[in-house]
Parts: structure tokens; C-alpha cells; sequence
């Protein structure tokens, strides 16, 4: 995982909140595009596939590559579909085909 | 359940204008769409960013305010954030919007589901830090996010876009990568006439080019043998320009050779599709309202072909007129006396795309990826596996799901489809439309049983 990040944020004045993921910290603007927020604050890594464990991170923004998938609550979910909320814990979704299984 | 007149899933240009025109003949209307805001991927979040960074984003951007305006009509619900995940014949969408599933019926449907970025895989194409040019513009858009260290590869206007946003934003990208030739720019030039007819277009163009010339942003032209380099992210891009390697060390490479109509929807409703030479992709069959072989479904937008923002918000008028005058709310008279300076704009609109079609072509060498590369992003399946299933006697894409589970990840096939299709129909010497395209299915998303279960009242309508 990347500590300082490769993305610069514009300011936009929004109040930042605690965010966990992978039980690190994160001070994110609330509000804002969860995978956006994530780049921004240094994480290189969203998540490893199920298939080779290859490192992955948003490729599309617009929902339709799954690239971005974390876990909330037990439901894997696309972090670029998600906005920031207060307290929000994240991780990586669990190892397991669990992901790719869900469909056809 | 009310039975609805006219459900829109998209809310971008052209489900944002159609839905306007609708309302305003006197349909109802709902407008269902991913977002939580209106203004699809071209003006993500307008509403609320065009006051903030308009001026860095353009006016091209703004123009999306008014659209966004229009749907400020009693006849128009708006549903954000909600995942269209099946159409029935009826029709019934159904949908999820903040954990719970829901169900449209209407009479009528308009497709507006835009476009993706073409697939473009090149080695490296997966790893952390590689985004599609498209990615780059909504986090700029919605966040304000930019990188700091970006390569911009492949071909095509939106390229030169991003980087003068970057520029604007005080964060010129390290160098332009990109794949069109010489020959194709002489292979474009008899489309040259037809073009001016749309040259605020190429003038717009030509101001960006220069906007990344001053800036001293390096273009490399005719780039081939493209690699993204990187362990755990990309840390460099390797190619071959001007006949000698290179090598830039980057943190972000952004990947785009032009955008394809998303058909996802159509195609699970059984919409027809044809391969369009000219622009690369499968587009639907469509007549000249945006009409389909199936009666009640139309499409409009990039969806129906690529055309650009303003063709696509025309498009969608046309189709509200038509659904207007099928249902007996305006005269076909009234129908037809609206379209005629829709029709004549549009055609001015599209004057200049088959120069742009012409001069910036997908990149060869990832419609044709070396063996070795990775075509579908969710189960890793290479190019070479194709190829070898293809040697075994696969003809087409559904075989070729089920011989190596290509296309049957999270994704279901909007990242590998065309590539997929485009490796058999080399392999086997077939043309596109022999060889198709996957057969898409619902869940057109995941959807969750927990979504399902909390379905409410629709529910009972749902399954009676």
C-alpha cells in the first residue's frame, strides 16, 4: 500500500471524516466518491483477485469494471458506487471466489 | 403497480433531454440511473462542480446544466442511485437504489446507457495505477483528483482534452503515447471536406493541441511495442516511437482508443446488434427515431453509436417524440414538424466524426494483443487462450465463456467482449457479425439477496 499518493486533490472545503480500511486510518472529505477519496489519500492497493492474488485498483470509475470492489459490511461493493460516510470500515474483499461465483 | 409511460435508464445527455421532450408532450416519465446525481459520465456531478472548477473543466461541461435543469418537471421522477439489473417484456425494470430492489412498469423503455471505453489491453493493463482516460476525466470531474505523474496513451480527441484540463489544473501529464499514424491521418484526409461542416470541432481540437504544445507536454505519434512496467503498480511505459525504445517512468498510465456503446441492456432484451465497420464496435439496429426490432424499446445516445454529447441529447428528443406520438400524446404531424431541425442539428453534429473515426483508429496492437496479454480482466484469461480455444474449434464468444470462463466475471464482459470477439473472428477468418457477441443475461449487476428480500410492495406485482 502506497503511503504517499500519486493523485492530487483539488480543495472543495468538505469536512474530512475517519474511514477505515484494512484497519488503517484515513481522514477523508465526507461526501465525496469513496474510490476517488481512497486514490487521493495514498491507496495503491484496493484489493488482490481471486484468481493469481494480482494487486487491482479502480480502472473504469463508472461501475462497470469491478476493479475497485471492497468489503462493507460483509457485501462486496464497488468503491467507485460509494460515497464517504463517517466511520465507514472497509477491507478487502475475502479471499475466496465468493466475488466471481455470485453471477452466470 | 401504476403503469408508468415512458421509463428512461440512463440520465445522462440523451435520457435527460428525452425525458425532458416526454414530459413536455405529456407523458410520465421515470428516469432511472446509477448516479446520485444527474448528468451521466460527460457531465458527472455538473450541478454541483460547474460552480466550483467549470472554468478548468470547459465549456463543454457546463452545457450540461440546462439538461440537468429540464428534469426540474412534475411529469419527471427521478430515481439516483439506482442499479438497473433486468428488463422483462411487459415492460418491467427492475432495479436496486439504497439496498432495496424495486419495479418499474411502463409501456414504453428508452435505452440510454452511453458508452465504455474501448478495451485496451496492453501488457501491464491491470495493475494498480492503470486507468481508462475516461476514469482520469470523472475523478477529475466529481473529486478533483488528478495525478501527478500521468502518461496519456492511445488515440483520439478525448486524450488531448485531458491533458488540458491537467494542464489547466497545474498538473501537465509527463507525455502523450499515441498510436495513430501517419497513414491513417492521409487515410482520413478525404473525410476532410465532410469535417469542416463540424469545425468548431476541429477548432477545438487544433486549441487543445496547441494549449499542450506550450506547454511543453512531449507527443510521441506512431508509438508501437506499448508495455505499462510495474510490481505491485505501474511505475513505467515502454515503447517504441520514432524507431527508438523509450521508457518514461509514470505513476498513472491513462489508457483510451475512442469509447464503444454500452449494450448491455439492449442485448438482454434481445435488441439486434450489426458490426459498424467505420467506428469499430457493435451498434444496434436501429430506424431513424432510435427505434429497435423490439417495438417498445428504443435507444438514444452514444448507446446507438458513437456521436458525442450534443448528438446524443438530439437523439434522445427524437425518440421522446416518437414515444409521445405512439402513445397518442402529440400528433404525428406535431412529432414530425419538431424532429425536422433535430434532424438537420444532428446531422451537423456527426459531420466530423468520420474524419475523427478515420484519423484516431483503435490501436492494433490491442485489438490484437501479443498472446501473453491479459484480454479479460476478471478471470485473467490471455489472448493466447482464445486463440488456442479458438484452434480447437471454439467459433464464438459464448463457447469461448464456457471453454475458459472469459467474460464470466463481476464485469460480465464489458472489458474483454469485444476482444474476445475480435480474436475469434481473426482466428477463424470470420467476419464480427459471424462470429457475434455474448449473450447477455440478468443480473445485468449483482444484485444481493438482501436487495431481493427488501423489495416491499413491488414485489407482489412482480411475480403475480
Amino acid at each position: 500500500m502506497k503511503t504517499a499518493s500519486s493523485f492530487l486533490e483539488l480543495e472543495e472545503g468538505r469536512p474530512l471524516v475517519p474511514v477505515w480500511f484494512e484497519g488503517r486510518e484515513l481522514q477523508l472529505p465526507k461526501g465525496s466518491n469513496l474510490a476517488a477519496a481512497m486514490l487521493a489519500a495514498g491507496v495503491g492497493t484496493f484489493r488482490y483477485t481471486p484468481v493469481s492474488g494480482a494487486p487491482r485498483a479502480p480502472f473504469c470509475m463508472m461501475g462497470a469494471c469491478f476493479d475497485c470492489l471492497v468489503e462493507v459490511d460483509g457485501v462486496t461493493r464497488q468503491a467507485c458506487m460509494l460515497e464517504v460516510t463517517d466511520g465507514l470500515r472497509l477491507s478487502m474483499p475475502r479471499k475466496g471466489r465468493d466475488v466471481t461465483d455470485a453471477d452466470n | 403497480m401504476q403503469i408508468t409511460d415512458l421509463v428512461i435508464i440512463g440520465a445522462g445527455p440523451a435520457g435527460m433531454a428525452a425525458a425532458a421532450t416526454a414530459a413536455n408532450a405529456g407523458l410520465h416519465v421515470i428516469l432511472l440511473d446509477e448516479q446520485r446525481r444527474p448528468g451521466g459520465q460527460i457531465y458527472r456531478d455538473v450541478d454541483r462542480v460547474a460552480p466550483i472548477r467549470g472554468e478548468l473543466l470547459g465549456k463543454d461541461y457546463i452545457d450540461g446544466l440546462p439538461l440537468t435543469a429540464g428534469l426540474d418537471h412534475g411529469n419527471i421522477t427521478h430515481i439516483s442511485g439506482a442499479v438497473v439489473w433486468s428488463i422483462e417484456e411487459g415492460i418491467r425494470v427492475l432495479y436496486t437504489a439504497d439496498g432495496r430492489g424495486g419495479a418499474i412498469e411502463a409501456k414504453r423503455i428508452l435505452i440510454a446507457t452511453g458508452a465504455l471505453e474501448r478495451p485496451m489491453p496492453l501488457p501491464g493493463w491491470t495493475l494498480p495505477g492503470v486507468m481508462t482516460a475516461g476514469a482520469a476525466q470523472i475523478l477529475l470531474k466529481q473529486s478533483g483528483v488528478l495525478s501527478k505523474n500521468a502518461v496519456l496513451v492511445g488515440s483520439g480527441p478525448l486524450l488531448y482534452l485531458i491533458a488540458a484540463q491537467m494542464i489547466r489544473a497545474g498538473t501537465p501529464p509527463l507525455a502523450l503515447v499515441e498510436t495513430q499514424t501517419r497513414a491513417d491521418f492521409l487515410r482520413a484526409l478525404p473525410h476532410l471536406g465532410g469535417a469542416l461542416r463540424g469545425w468548431r470541432y476541429l477548432f477545438k481540437g487544433l486549441t487543445m493541441l496547441s494549449e499542450i504544445r506550450r506547454a511543453g507536454v512531449r507527443r510521441y505519434t506512431s508509438a508501437t511495442n506499448i508495455s505499462i512496467e510495474g510490481e505491485t503498480s505501474a511505475d513505467g511505459i515502454r515503447f517504441i516511437a520514432g524507431g527508438k525504445p523509450r521508457h518514461i517512468p509514470c505513476d498513472t498510465v491513462l489508457l483510451h482508443h475512442g469509447v464503444v456503446p454500452n449494450t448491455q441492456a439492449a442485448r438482454s432484451i434481445d435488441v439486434a446488434h450489426h458490426w459498424d465497420a467505420r467506428q469499430h464496435c457493435f451498434v444496434p439496429n436501429l430506424d431513424d427515431w432510435g427505434g429497435t426490432n423490439v417495438e417498445t424499446v428504443h435507444i438514444a445516445g452514444d448507446g446507438a453509436g458513437i456521436g458525442g454529447a450534443k448528438a446524443a441529447a438530439l437523439a434522445g428528443r427524437l425518440a421522446a417524440l416518437k414515444t409521445a406520438a405512439d402513445l397518442g400524446a402529440i400528433s404525428t404531424i406535431e412529432r414530425d414538424t419538431a424532429a425536422k431541425p433535430i434532424r438537420r442539428r444532428i446531422a451537423r453534429e456527426l459531420a466530423v466524426r468520420p474524419f475523427l473515426d478515420a484519423v484516431f483508429p483503435p490501436a492494433i496492437e490491442a485489438t490484437k494483443p501479443a498472446d501473453a496479454t491479459i484480454i479479460c480482466r476478471c478471470e485473467e484469461i490471455t489472448a493466447g487462450d482464445i486463440r488456442r480455444h479458438a484452434g480447437i474449434g471454439c467459433v464464438g464468444p459464448n463457447q469461448a465463456k464456457a471453454f475458459s470462463r472469459a467474460g464470466m466475471g463481476p464485469c460480465q464482459g464489458r472489458y474483454c467482449g469485444l476482444t474476445v470477439s475480435s480474436l475469434l473472428a481473426e482466428a477463424n477468418s470470420a467476419t464480427m457479425d459471424e462470429t457475434g457477441y455474448y449473450r447477455i443475461r440478468p443480473p445485468l449487476k449483482p444484485v444481493t439477496l438482501g436487495e431481493l428480500a427488501a423489495m416491499g410492495g413491488s414485489v407482489n406485482s412482480a411475480t403475480n
